[in-house]
């Protein structure tokens, strides 16, 4: 058995009911849901196999200096489904999620790359919307894309169409951006309310209908990441959120930082339309995926200065004070209920999953 | 949100962890029957604001955790089979059978299906003529009016290539093995809201004058629950043993009387097998004669398979009020969400994964 980390013990091998997650014979879907399978992947298989510094950082992308310049490289890929839902669809999501993950090295994203995987029998208009959207959300956040590639799978072989963009920006201040700058202290601000995307992901895939619909909250966020660079704000760390929703963020960063997060359930944004559709299915909101949204970590003298300076945007306009950073206990993140008892935040173990009754 | 803000409200928590701190007298010992109740007990902190005296037990009311090794060895191959839809709620996708879960079974190529409604099931049943469309129908008496509709309406439509793979268990069998058991500790239950809701409370009336324990129903966000347990412990200080409705707003002494006569219709009392507790007497639900053609066991053959549980696994003593999962030396360590040893940590309403998502620091200390 070939197990990199020591997670897994002599111990749990000897059982014989559960296997350890790296004898899983398949892929499952939880190992793609940014809960604690998929970081076992990562962690077990994907680092070792290509083990070097700047990968051993473990950011969403990765920074590097060449020459007298410092760039951001990152890449993710797209498989939503449906293609087209409300507020977005699978191009604006590939251009957005690449951008702003650059946005989050503190990085000002420059160019992309497209890859498309294309299922035999799409129709032309559907790949036409797609591309109208991709440049639409290129021009927006001021990135080009310059390079690319089409393969075609047989009928059956992909789900109409699968999008990876990789995306390249020059990161043009000092500050050194990762888990790894938070300190004891730091204050935690959340760009805007949270689980819109998922839910509205969830509601035409599922066929639910809510009174409103909601909208998915897929949007740049470059320019007020930027902006509070540029303020002269001392950001410690920043993070968009994703699968897994703020509170496997959360985690991410405190288990990296071997700090303790704090945060207040009652300061949290959290629409009202969501927030229902949350009640309905069993879902806590925590852990629902956003496209437009970011935490960011600062010094606790500049908390009320970022706060304002979000504010001017529109993407970042509800943006809050949710938590501190303290010495505590290393890795955990905890939050006050609104009842005002504190209570631990886990990252869950794969998708949440609708509730019986 | 309205409706829900109100029984989230931090100084009306305060207030009534006050008042039942000053009419506490004696150490109680009280049960929530509910997993959900024990979720939003952990979720939200209730346990941390009462006296030091009350102690709350966590009940056997999760349908997933209970639900027999058996069952969901018998879902797992009906649900591998090539012809076979394989309809579920989510919750019971991750829980282990004797090998594997649902999960497994879609990702090595089944066709298993989250669905939201048994009637989403039955949709599909009408979409895929050549398929078998097979519903998990788990559950206390919440799911069963609409697992009933399901199967009610499949023979009123003669939609034949539907079937349903019954695992419907009852809360009052389940209390009454509670407290006849000769170690039992639980001196009054919170009762499931949701469940009164639609059976009423007349079947609890007979067990709290018996056993002489009180009973009050009682709802789900963190004030519902602080009420129900101050209820039951006034009730306990006064010598009292009634069933009280904490839920007023949704629960009527008769519960909703169309949706149990649908559950009589379509299904009859029988003997079920509980996960980690045993065989309970007339404490399931199992198809009624008249409809027995739409059972999944009978129409796959898998009616007689039975299978050992795993000895590992203390959910039994666990879903009884015996021990508290901190108790279990598995807990945390060999057993986790990520590798469950039973159905208790997998589950979004077992207690074990309650405690584990939401206090796992406690647990360290309570080991040290």
């Amino acid at each position: 058995m070939n197990i990199a980390t020591g997670s897994v013990t002599e111990q749990e091998f000897s059982m014989t009911c559960p296997v350890p997650i790296s004898q899983y014979p398949n892929v499952l879907l939880a190992h793609g849901s940014g809960g604690t399978l998929m970081h076992r992947l990562i962690e077990q298989l994907i680092i070792p196999s290509f083990g070097n510094p700047l990968l051993e950082e473990r950011h969403d992308g990765v920074v590097f200096q060449l020459g007298d310049v410092k760039l951001a490289f990152t890449t993710d890929s797209y498989v939503v489904r449906p293609i087209f839902f409300p507020g977005g669809d699978i191009g604006h999501l590939a251009v957005n999620g690449t951008v702003n993950d650059l946005a989050m090295c503190g990085a000002r994203p420059l160019f992309l790359s497209a890859g498309l995987i294309l299922e035999e029998g799409l129709p032309m208009d559907t790949l036409r919307r797609v591309l109208a959207s991709m440049q639409q959300a290129a021009q927006a956040a001021n990135v080009q894309i310059v390079t690319g590639d089409t393969k075609v799978v047989d009928k059956g072989k992909g789900d109409g169409i699968f999008v990876n963009t990789a995306g390249i920006g020059i990161v043009e201040h000092s500050q050194t951006i990762s888990p790894g700058s938070v300190r004891p202290g730091d204050a935690i601000l959340l760009s805007g309310d949270i689980g819109r995307h998922g839910i509205a992901i969830m509601a035409v895939r599922e066929g639910l209908a809510f009174e409103s619909t909601i909208e998915s909250d897929c949007a740049p966020l470059a320019e007020p990441a930027l902006r509070l660079l540029a303020e002269g704000i001392r950001v410690r760390c920043m993070r968009d959120l994703t699968r897994g929703g703020l509170a496997s963020a959360l985690v991410e960063i405190a288990e990296a930082a071997r700090l303790h997060v704090e945060i207040e359930e009652a300061a949290i944004p959290l629409r009202e339309d969501v927030q229902g559709a949350c009640e309905i299915l069993g879902f806590d909101p925590l852990y629902v995926a956003n496209e437009g949204r970011f935490v960011v970590f600062v010094d606790a003298n500049d908390a009320e200065r970022a706060q304002a300076i979000l504010r001017q945007f529109p993407v970042s306009e509800n943006a809050s004070l949710i938590g501190r950073v303290s010495e505590g206990e290393a890795g955990l993140v905890t939050m006050k209920s609104k009842i005002g008892v504190s209570r631990i935040v886990d990252m869950l173990s794969g998708e949440q999953l609708p509730r019986i009754c | 949100m309205k409706y829900i803000d109100e029984y989230r409200d931090a100084a009306a928590a305060k207030e009534y962890a006050a008042i039942l701190a000053r009419v506490t007298t004696r150490p109680w010992t009280l049960m929530e029957i509910c997993g959900g109740q024990t979720h939003a007990i952990m979720k939200y902190g209730v346990d941390e604001l009462l006296p030091p005296g009350v102690t709350l037990l966590h009940g056997p009311g999760c349908p997933v955790c209970v639900t027999a090794v058996e069952l969901i060895d018998k879902a797992i191959e009906i649900a591998s089979r090539p012809d076979v839809i394989f309809c579920s709620f989510g919750d019971m996708m991750r829980v282990p059978g004797t090998k594997r879960d649902l999960l497994s079974v879609k990702a090595s190529g089944g066709d298993v299906r989250m669905v939201y409604s048994p009637l989403d099931a039955l949709k599909l049943a009408r979409e895929f003529p050549d398929k078998q469309v097979v519903f998990f129908a788990v559950g206390f008496e919440t799911t069963a009016p609409a697992n009933a509709m399901a199967v009610f309406q499949a023979d009123q439509q003669k939609i034949e290539n539907f079937s349903v793979l019954v695992s419907h268990v009852l809360v009052p069998p389940a209390i009454e093995a509670i407290l006849s058991s000769p170690t039992n500790r639980v001196q009054g239950f919170l009762a499931a809201g949701h469940v009164c809701t639609v059976m009423g409370y007349t079947e609890y009336e007979p067990l709290a004058r018996k056993y002489h324990v009180p009973m009050v129903v009682t709802g789900f966000e963190p004030l519902d629950i602080l009420q129900g347990i101050l209820m039951c412990v006034q009730q306990l200080e006064e010598g009292r043993a009634e069933v009280e409705n904490q839920y007023s707003r949704s629960v009527r002494r008769e519960g909703n009387q169309p949706a149990q006569k649908l559950i009589r219709e379509v299904f009859r009392v029988v003997p079920r097998k509980w996960r980690g507790i045993g065989q309970i007497d007339q404490s399931g639900l199992g198809l009624a004669e008249r409809y027995a053609r739409f059972d999944a066991e009978q129409r796959f053959g898998v009616a007689d398979q039975t299978v050992e549980e795993s000895s590992e696994c203390i959910s039994g003593l666990i879903l009884q009020g015996e021990k508290k999962p901190f108790e279990c030396p598995a807990f945390g360590t060999l057993c986790t969400p990520e590798h469950p040893l039973g159905a208790t940590m997998v589950s979004s309403e077992g207690a074990c994964a309650a405690y584990y998502r939401y206090r796992r620091v406690a647990a360290k200390e309570a080991r040290i």
